[in-house]
């Protein structure tokens, strides 16, 4: 009985990896065919980012920075589209920025087809100043006149011809950055923008950074996180609009199980092949 | 029907890299091969039209405000180029140095003013606040702060008192890698969720139009 033991976890240690990456795919794949939903809930980093939002006169600016592109896009589309909602249903004035080129037409697609959901206008409620290399010296002259870096729009059109933006020059005139981030430029808007602008931030980040920017939201430097899928699917609840986020909280959910269980799995057929080898 | 041939190209690119997962294979090479020439191209075209033309040449053409300035940055990156030629490649150093001197400088500001300065205030917490879980999580933070930094003290051997405290240092250490790691497998599975809810869609979308 203990030799027939042995061998299966032998067996087990031993087995081709693709058969895992095969489990987990159809783990993740079942609940997204099936459209299988969980419930979620709401952690208190991203009830606080929705506050602060939901706090905001009607009228208010709120700069979105799209610092991230198609290989985050899964993970921070879902969070654009949640915000703007929020923010377009609370007649909020959007800004949109870009700090990573490619990033420039994914973020483009979620403004336009959420504020074409809201009937709101270019120029008027929401508009995008596009991409300006430069990083942080983009933000930190900013602190004195979005003109100086950005002389038009996206499309080139002068800011002041744009009806929004005549009383719109540096962050006094914006109420809320929400920093979209796959990189290193959720750290810029908290150490120049926050720290020297006291300018109130946002942040939502990738699952990968989130723990990172924990210290941050303890620190009192920004107003509320927003981590992941999961964060994504925390603001689609709370503005009451299932999306993305919530497609994919139970494939997430399922295969977390799955890894939790092969972890588990991993480390018992270890020990029992380290028992073998001990001759015990 | 050019929706439907681009759902195909990009359900096909999917399926083309992921099928390294299986093993190494022409279609997978041709995926990776037309991803990094995209990319480079891609590149090329955004520094053209963002830096170089936006920034530089367009400001200088229309006669903008101040455009003259911009005259010494464009200098200091023609200078870059000489790096293509080994004899005068030394030229290039006044660039670098010029990079590397604003660099710093921003960095250093950034960190103290808006990193290091906040994060030790936000660690000088008070042990007793009256209410006892917000007491625990002070000494937790705390705690944790002071043993990881006695973890990194490397000048006295982890002995004795100093070799407990460093260990209770590396307990924290070990419990942030593993919200670390927690959070990267969650984010690797959200991208899969990604790719595999596109594919779906694309087979759903492609069944509608046929």
């Amino acid at each position: 009985m203990n030799g027939e033991n042995i061998s299966f976890w032998e067996k087990l240690g031993k087995i081709d990896r693709r058969w895992i990456f095969l489990i987990i795919g159809l783990v993740v794949f079942i609940p997204i065919a099936f459209g299988l939903r969980m419930t979620v809930h709401v952690s208190p980093a991203v009830k606080s980012a929705y506050d602060t939002i939901n706090s905001l006169p009607e009228g208010s600016v709120v700069m979105i920075s799209i610092d991230y592109d198609a290989a985050s896009m899964p993970e921070l589309q879902p969070m654009l589209k949640a915000i703007l909602r929020h923010c377009f249903d609370k007649n909020l004035k959007v800004v949109l920025i870009n700090f990573w080129p490619l990033g420039l037409p994914i973020g483009n697609q979620g403004l336009e087809e959420v504020a074409k959901e809201y009937g709101k206008v270019y120029g008027v409620d929401y508009m995008n100043l596009g991409y300006r290399p430069g990083d942080i010296a983009v933000m930190l002259r900013m602190g004195t006149e979005i003109r100086s870096v950005f002389y038009g729009d996206i499309k080139g059109t002068p800011l002041d011809s744009l009806p929004m933006m005549k009383n719109i020059h540096n962050y006094d005139d914006i109420a809320v950055v929400v920093g979209l981030e796959a990189g290193s430029m959720g750290d810029a808007w908290v150490q120049y923008v926050n720290a020297r602008f006291k300018q109130d931030l946002i942040l939502g980040v990738t699952a990968v950074m989130a723990a990172g920017v924990y210290p941050y939201l303890q620190a009192g430097q920004i107003k509320g996180l927003i981590g992941g899928l999961k964060g994504a699917a925390e603001y689609e609840k709370l503005v009451n609009h299932p999306d993305f986020g919530h497609i994919g909280m139970a494939s997430q959910s399922w295969a977390h199980v799955t890894i939790i269980l092969f972890i588990i799995l991993g480390n018992i057929g270890y020990f029992m092949e380290r028992r073998r080898k001990r001759g015990l | 029907m050019i929706e439907a041939l681009s759902i195909w190209v990009a359900a096909g690119l999917t399926l083309a890299i992921m099928s390294f997962l299986y093993g190494d294979n022409p279609v997978y090479k041709f995926a990776e091969h037309l991803y990094v020439g995209y990319s480079a191209g891609y590149w090329l075209i955004y520094t053209w039209h963002f830096t170089i033309k936006l920034m530089v040449i367009q400001p200088i053409a229309e006669k903008q405000p101040g455009a003259v300035w911009l005259v010494i940055p464009l200098f200091f990156g023609a200078l870059m180029l000489t790096r293509w030629f080994p004899r005068i490649a030394w030229i290039s150093r006044w660039s670098i140095a010029f990079t590397v001197g604003i660099g710093a400088g921003l960095t250093l500001t950034g960190a103290v003013h808006g990193y290091i300065i906040p994060q030790v205030k936000a660690t000088i917490l008070p042990l007793w606040t009256g209410n006892g879980l917000t007491s625990f999580n002070n000494f937790v933070i705390v705690v944790g702060v002071i043993t990881t930094l006695i973890y990194f003290f490397f000048s006295k051997p982890h002995t004795g008192v100093l070799g407990k405290t460093s260990k209770v240092g590396i307990l924290f250490i070990m419990v942030a890698f593993g919200a670390s790691f927690g959070y990267t497998v969650m984010a690797r599975i959200s991208l899969l969720i990604g790719r595999l809810d596109f594919l779906w869609s694309s087979i759903l979308k492609l069944v509608q139009f046929f």
